[in-house]
């Protein structure tokens, strides 16, 4: 390599950037363009579906308090935390989230798991006033999701964006998005829950989440969030835990 | 911005240009910007077998190590490595560890573990464990409860506090979408216009009559009726509960909502129905057998006290604290929380003769009391 070369690149800054360009190219091709074929980063998992309108409601709400802040929501392959939260999580599992919530903030628990784990009673009395359930959280009280009724005008809007996206929502489901919603926070003993069950499976949860049962609020959405997180996928079965290791 | 003459080759110029700097007798870059010229010096020895060391280790990782990224995948590299395998390793390097225990824990029944001092202690930590991650959020660090959490540490039970019955609320939970789940539902009775204020005021006073607790003696009378009628297929004709449908024991002093007039008069109207989520689908069954023992030492009911009860002997509670909150003035007190809770075998009569013998020292209570009897 001699300098006389080397020193055009030096002196002429369009040439130098159009070689710092290729040279990045390089590492970048090889890095980042087996990624965007999802099938070699996402392992096939039986189980998943995209959110109920409730649910991705409630996933808008745990972006906009910025949940993410303190809680992951990645459990890692790791014994201890394995232990702690159940299994590790799959890559498809947040294949719907857009964007994921993994995170990497643990000043609370992981919440990769919490679904299931608590009462719907429990996430209202923990959010309204965590230190009533547990005394040493620093969590803050969002009791005002209590108060506020939920946004449900544009669900379907925001179903075709993330249909756009990839998100497998069929016509019926954007169809009916804002009704699904109403009638997930309402629940089998008052409200036809069959059109919900038929779109998204019937494992839904649908039931009134916060104990109002005269309207939907955010705590609806919140705790039907929480409540799904962690269990479309039945690890019992063993085998969505053989494709995962391969 | 070029000093470049143009007359020369580059090679040309960097030739001509070669210079040495006088100061360090260094030779130069050969390059100037307004006069200034960089050392060529070379580079620290050190720094290039360094540099030269990480190129060879690399090559060394990609051939070992999961590293190029290839169609459908990534290279595997020759020893396999994975997060998942070595996760695996980790957990068979504790199971080894726990097998010791496991082989005789998983096949020994609940009995056995009680009578094997290594066992049981194996049961004891590996419950305290899971009920620390589990259980603590709702029913407390010391599973001292909380408000519409049982106190897990006393004898009052209300699903039943033997082993196969924990080991079954566990399993199934309790009001869940589970088809063994712990069952039952009361009536809202203000809400839903089964009973009118007056009533429920009447049976709030009846029921706390049992308890000493904030009550109008007048309306007793007509609460009982009510309470017979409304309430006494499930909490039983004498109030003291049915585990079987989880219907407390409401002559003790123990409130899971609060004992208080206002609490009870809501309890009444909205009805109550706590829900535990089932944790079989969450923990293995040694863990649930783990957490099982580990509740039951804490305060469970052992099947020969239960055969003691029957017998009106009362019980020894485990830890007296439980009840610093009772109110110290209470004379009562002391004898209800002796109070046998499920003694329905031994009486239609409503009152078990202990209770009987003790309550009526207080002329208040049992004036309350009186009518129960006829």
């Amino acid at each position: 390599m001699s300098w006389n070369k080397h020193e055009r690149l030096e002196k002429n800054s369009l040439l130098l950037l159009g070689f710092i360009i290729v040279v990045v190219l390089i590492g970048g091709i090889i890095e980042i363009i087996p990624l965007f074929r999802q099938e070699t980063v996402i392992e096939p998992v039986e189980g998943v579906r995209p959110y109920t309108p409730l649910e991705l409601a409630g996933y808008n709400i745990y972006i906009r308090e910025n949940c993410m802040a303190c809680h992951s929501q990645q459990v890692r392959p790791l014994r201890d935390e394995v232990v702690r939260y159940g299994h590790y999580s799959l890559a498809a599992e947040s294949m719907y989230d857009h964007p994921f919530q993994w995170g990497s903030k643990r000043t609370g628990p992981d919440l990769a798991r919490v679904g299931g784990k608590y009462s719907d009673e429990w996430h209202v009395a923990h959010l309204k006033e965590p230190r009533d359930l547990v005394p040493e959280s620093i969590m803050p009280s969002y009791e005002f999701l209590m108060h506020k009724g939920l946004r449900t005008y544009d669900m379907s809007e925001h179903l075709e964006a993330l249909k756009a996206l990839g998100v497998p929502y069929t016509e019926d489901m954007v169809k009916y998005a804002e009704r699904d919603a109403v009638i997930q926070a309402t629940g089998a003993a008052r409200a036809d829950t069959s059109g919900l069950e038929e779109r998204y499976g019937e494992g839904v949860n649908a039931r009134d989440f916060d104990g109002q049962k005269h309207m939907v609020t955010e705590m609806d959405a919140l705790i039907a969030y929480l409540q799904v997180l962690g269990t479309m996928v039945d690890f019992k079965t063993g085998d969505n835990e053989e494709e995962a290791t391969q | 911005m070029s000093e470049n003459k143009p007359d020369k080759t580059p090679l040309e110029d960097h030739e001509s240009r070669k210079h040495v700097d006088e100061v360090s007798g260094v030779e130069t870059t050969g390059h100037s910007w307004d006069g200034l010229r960089e050392l060529n010096n070379p580079l620290p020895r050190w720094w290039v077998w360094i540099f030269l060391i990480t190129i060879i280790w690399s090559i060394g990782y990609f051939i070992i190590y999961p590293a190029w990224p290839v169609p459908g995948g990534a290279t595997e590299g020759v020893i396999g490595y994975t997060q998942y395998k070595e996760l695996e390793d980790s957990q068979r390097e504790i199971r080894t560890r726990q097998q010791a225990y496991l082989e005789d824990f998983e096949g020994a029944s609940y009995e056995e573990i009680l009578n094997d001092a290594e066992l049981y202690n194996f049961a004891v930590s590996g419950g305290a464990a899971a009920f620390k991650e589990n259980c603590a959020a709702c029913h407390g660090t010391g599973a001292q409860g909380g408000k519409g959490y049982p106190n897990l540490n006393d004898d009052d039970w209300l699903w039943g506090g033997q082993l196969d019955e924990i080991h079954q609320t566990l399993l199934y939970g309790i009001r869940t979408d589970s088809l063994d789940s712990r069952m039952s539902l009361m009536p809202a009775f203000g809400k839903d216009e089964i009973l009118e204020k007056d009533e429920i005021n009447a049976v709030v006073d009846y029921v706390l009559s049992f308890s000493a607790g904030d009550h109008d003696t007048t309306r007793v009378s007509e609460g009982r009726i009510i309470f017979q009628k409304q309430c006494a297929t499930c909490h039983g004709n004498d109030a003291k509960g049915d585990q079987s449908k989880g219907a407390p024991n409401l002559t003790d002093k123990i409130w899971l909502y609060g004992g208080d007039r206002e609490t009870v008069y809501d309890t009444v109207y909205y009805a109550r129905s706590g829900m535990m989520p089932s944790w079989g689908n969450r923990l293995d069954e040694n863990t649930i057998r783990q957490l099982t023992i580990y509740l039951h030492q804490l305060g469970g009911v052992e099947e020969s006290e239960a055969e003691a009860e029957q017998d009106g002997d009362v019980l020894e509670l485990p830890d007296k604290g439980l009840y610093d909150d009772a109110p110290p003035e209470s004379p009562e007190y002391e004898k209800t929380q002796n109070l046998p809770s499920g003694e329905e075998a031994v009486a239609p009569q409503p009152e078990a003769p202990v209770a009987r013998e003790e309550t009526e020292q207080e002329t208040a209570v049992s004036d309350e009391r009186e009518p129960d009897k006829d």
